[in-house]
């Protein structure tokens, strides 16, 4: 589907500038760990700190870590899009993710992200509607030892049971 | 058999992640023996130990090395800590327990291979595991162990980096995660030319997974040959082995890396829960072709499940026992590989979602007749035809589980239902306590 909303190469010019700074400075010393001539290499790092800064990648920031690292806005949207752990679109407050992969699912996934989706009345990527939690349906987060687990604002929760889950989501403010 | 526990004789004790901790436990000795030994006596130490890859293709690291062009500078190191494979979960824990272990496993492979950078590649979701990482390379720069001079005194500066993915099973594929590392989309590469030729930026590199490097200061300490004693054939050393599912003890386990995978999962494991029966297992990670139970009486070395029609791929044992439907299993498997298809090549872009597709309807009891037979017929056209072994990896689960349990399928579409119910399933197990390294044991 096309983007009806394509990041061109001045959109950053609108992003208030205090965020625009502190983009800069955090992205300086990781800068420093590419060759010189490969600046695009911290594509994932800028990123990840313009969603940090901006709270998800608009074409606003997606066009200020292209032109930070000297690539087109395309290219960044293009990595932005690719990689699960990136938001193109508005987030609740907290992003709660369920792993339902096999090892979870044998330990009882399922049952907990069903439950998690009834608490909140939200279906997968669904966002409460007073922009509490997001929740969504992950991949395998190698914890499958512990199972079940998922991800709470990055931060990863195992050996969860029904009650653990739903106190924990029921806690976020 | 032997006890030896190379990687996880600390796992679970306090502290064991900081540079005094490690110290005073004999860590990077083996870096100050080794700056007094030429690099390639180190190579060939290696290659001796019989050591091969634990990501999951199981290559001859020593062997892997010895690639690199003579003459072409800058090479490249880049450590795979994208563990994201089903059922592997080992690399996190040595990240976790043993940062320095791996470092020191860096600075010796980048010192026998003449290498001045290097990258670990770990996985976005792993940010406690990066924060780790990255305050215990802190520690070793601090410490004057890498910088402008390895340990501060050697003519030889390394520098190392961590880079963080951000969600994508897919760069774990080594090509993949070149790409990722020079800021694009993980699209695989065509190989050759293999990275150990032209890799990251166009130069050579070397990848290797965590577990691999972890232990190459064992190696470098105790010879090659040690190693080598400690697994059979042309698999040296223990290896970590991750158990998960119907069993009454999960965990990592450190084995000879021939071990009998019943005596794990029976012995070592305690057995399945609530003393059911084993009904399948998948020994390798969600891409290995699934096992019996009645052929589960295997070594699992490389090449003893190779001949059983299986991989070793990246240790992750997934047990499954007589309450799971097969179908259900398989729909998840499924719907892992379209997920995370890269969208390169049509074969796996267009099947991985169409298998899915049919496995739901089908556990749904809305199958149709030949869905069997046409779910083969998919898997045999991406197997084989990607650029990638991602498309394999989506094929091989399919074709393994037709082939072994083929009945509980035509089974599905005969009584247009699943004969488990969603209970099996869903059923909540509980915590039950995971052995993770011997000390919490």
């Amino acid at each position: 589907m096309p983007n009806p909303d394509p990041p061109t190469a001045g959109a950053w010019q609108d992003l208030p500038e205090d965020g625009v700074r502190r983009f800069d400075d955090e992205l300086a010393p990781i800068l420093r760990r590419y060759p010189e001539d490969r600046r695009a290499s911290a594509m994932l790092p800028a990123l990840r700190l313009g969603q940090e800064i901006f709270s998800h990648l608009t074409p606003a920031v997606m066009a200020l870590a292209a032109d930070r690292l000297g690539v087109s806005p395309a290219r960044a949207e293009e990595v932005a899009t690719f990689y699960v752990m990136f938001h193109t679109r508005p987030v609740g407050r907290h992003v709660v993710e369920v792993c339902t992969n096999v090892s979870c699912c044998l330990s009882g996934a399922d049952r907990i992200y069903q439950a998690l989706k009834e608490q909140l009345g939200v279906e997968n990527g669904g966002t409460t509607a007073d922009g509490r939690v997001t929740l969504r349906e992950v991949e395998c987060l190698g914890s499958c030892g512990t199972a079940p687990a998922m991800l709470v604002d990055g931060e990863m929760e195992e050996g969860l049971t029904l009650e653990k889950v739903e106190r924990t989501v029921g806690d976020l403010k | 058999m032997t006890d030896t526990l190379i990687l996880t004789a600390r796992w679970g004790e306090k502290d064991t992640h900081t540079l005094a901790s490690y110290r005073a436990a004999g860590g990077y000795a083996a870096l100050e023996k080794a700056l007094g030994l030429a690099p390639a006596a180190i190579v060939e130490e290696v290659k001796i130990s019989n050591l091969r890859g634990r990501g999951g293709a199981g290559f001859a690291t020593g062997l892997k090395w010895s690639f690199l062009p003579k003459d072409v500078r800058p090479r490249y190191l880049t450590v795979n800590a994208d563990e994201s494979e089903p059922g592997t979960f080992k690399d996190r824990y040595i990240l976790e327990y043993e940062p320095h272990m791996l470092i020191e496993g860096i600075a010796l492979t980048c010192y026998a291979n003449d290498i001045h950078t290097a990258y670990v590649y770990v996985r976005g979701e792993f940010a406690r595991q990066a924060r780790v990482l990255e305050a215990a390379l802190a520690e070793a720069y601090q410490a004057k162990i890498l910088g402008p001079r390895l340990l501060g005194k050697a003519e030889f500066a390394l520098d190392v980096y961590v880079h963080r993915g951000a969600g994508a099973y897919i760069c774990g594929e080594e090509s993949a995660l070149l790409e990722s590392l020079e800021g694009k989309k993980g699209y695989p590469r065509l190989k050759p030319p293999f990275p150990a030729v032209i890799g990251l930026y166009g130069r050579p590199t070397i990848i290797n997974n965590v577990e691999t490097l972890a232990n190459i200061p064992w190696i470098v300490m105790n010879g090659g040959k040690a190693f080598a004693a400690l697994g059979v054939g042309k698999s040296g050393g223990t290896r970590l082995f991750c158990v998960s599912g119907h069993v009454n003890r999960p965990g990592v386990y450190e084995k000879p890396v021939h071990y009998n995978l019943k005596k794990l999962i029976m012995e070592d494991c305690g057995g399945n829960l609530g003393g059911r029966a084993v009904k399948a297992v998948i020994p390798g990670g969600s891409s290995a072709p699934v096992l019996s139970a009645s052929e589960i009486d295997v070594s699992m070395e490389f090449d003893a499940l190779k001949a059983a029609g299986t991989m070793a791929g990246s240790g992750g044992v997934i047990v499954m026992d007589d309450s799971t439907c097969l179908v259900r299993a398989l729909w998840r498997i499924a719907k892992f590989y379209a997920e995370e298809s890269c969208g390169q090549c049509t074969p796996c872009r267009e099947g991985c979602p169409w298998m899915e597709g049919v496995l739901e309807r089908m556990e749904h009891g809305e199958g149709q007749a030949g869905d069997v037979d046409k779910l083969l017929q998919m898997a045999n056209n991406i197997g084989g035809q990607t650029i990638c072994p991602l498309g394999d990896a989506a094929a091989m689960p399919v074709q393994s589980f037709l082939k072994k349990f083929r009945p509980e399928f035509e089974r599905h579409l005969a009584e247009r239902r699943c004969p488990f119910g969603g209970e099996a399933w869903g059923r909540t197990q509980g915590t039950r306590p995971a052995f993770i390294g011997p000390a919490k044991s």
